[in-house]
């Protein structure tokens, strides 16, 4: 029993319990709340894994920005929203029955895959500027398009949301 | 001897299950944006793992795990913005009252 093994269970317990508190709270500000705890936890797994950078990049855009875009969301739509539990519908025992399935045939899936034994070692080279090397040799195609996604997603955000001026 | 890719692909698929199952039951039009994330992190765990334990162990998974992450963000803000403007004109953010096309 390893210090690796013993992180990655607390951070496995608590990513699965923030996302199954998520589903099962009825308040939409509580959710955002545990799904928040998730996020970190993810980081966590990413750090575990290596991965200094994406960890960072998680906390900052989605423990950062995104829960509190939602909470924006929430605050300016319904504060008081609540999940108001729906009475016995045949639908959602199907979506039950649906993903039940779909869990086990991808579960069977991952076990029966060899998977290679020869881990990559990211420890000897500094993570952040083995990203950076990539990210401008390799992929500096793709992120020149993420730069022009990232514009029209913004433009086209306050576009959305803004009030027509003519119509009030 | 270090935790096997198993494990990850595991949380991973358990968390992919729980979006799932929010977005398709939840009538909440916020939830369903938060399960939509909660899957692509799922994505995300497995696109890591695999840069770390997958068959060729390369930098390029944690590069495509940023670029989904970057496209996450994009889709979050548009579709907070789409339901923004969707409540100020019908007063709702129930997905089951969003049927002006159905009509």
């Amino acid at each position: 029993m390893t210090g690796e093994f013993i992180a990655f269970f607390i951070l496995a317990l608590l990513t699965i319990g923030g996302a199954v508190f998520m589903i099962s709270f009825t308040r939409v500000v509580h959710m955002v709340v545990a799904l928040a705890f998730t996020f970190l936890s993810i980081a966590g797994i990413y750090v575990l894994l290596e991965a200094e950078f994406v960890g960072m990049v998680q906390i900052l855009v989605y423990s950062g920005a995104i829960s509190i875009l939602m909470l924006f969301g929430i605050m300016l739509t319904r504060h008081d929203a609540s999940e108001v539990e729906e009475g016995k519908n045949p639908a959602k025992w199907l979506i039950r029955v649906g993903i039940a399935v779909f869990f086990i045939i991808v579960f069977f899936g991952i076990q029966s895959v060899q998977w290679s034994d020869k881990p990559a070692d990211f420890t000897q080279k500094d993570n952040v500027k083995e990203i950076g090397v990539q990210m401008f040799t390799n992929y500096v195609i793709p992120f020149e398009t993420v730069s022009v996604l990232l514009l029209v997603a913004l433009v086209g955000a306050i576009i959305l949301a803004k009030k027509e001026a003519e119509d009030e | 001897m270090s935790v096997p890719i198993t494990s990850y692909l595991l949380v991973a698929l358990i968390l992919f299950c729980i979006g799932l199952y929010g977005a398709l039951t939840k009538r909440n039009a916020v939830v369903i944006l938060l399960s939509i994330e909660l899957m692509l992190n799922a994505v995300n765990i497995n696109l890591v793992a695999f840069a770390k334990y997958g068959m060729f162990p390369n930098i390029s998974g944690q590069i495509f795990s940023l670029f989904t992450i970057t496209v996450a963000a994009a889709e979050a803000a548009v579709g907070l913005a789409i339901l923004i403007s969707l409540y100020r004109n019908r007063n709702t953010v129930r997905v089951d009252e969003m049927n002006l096309m159905k009509r």
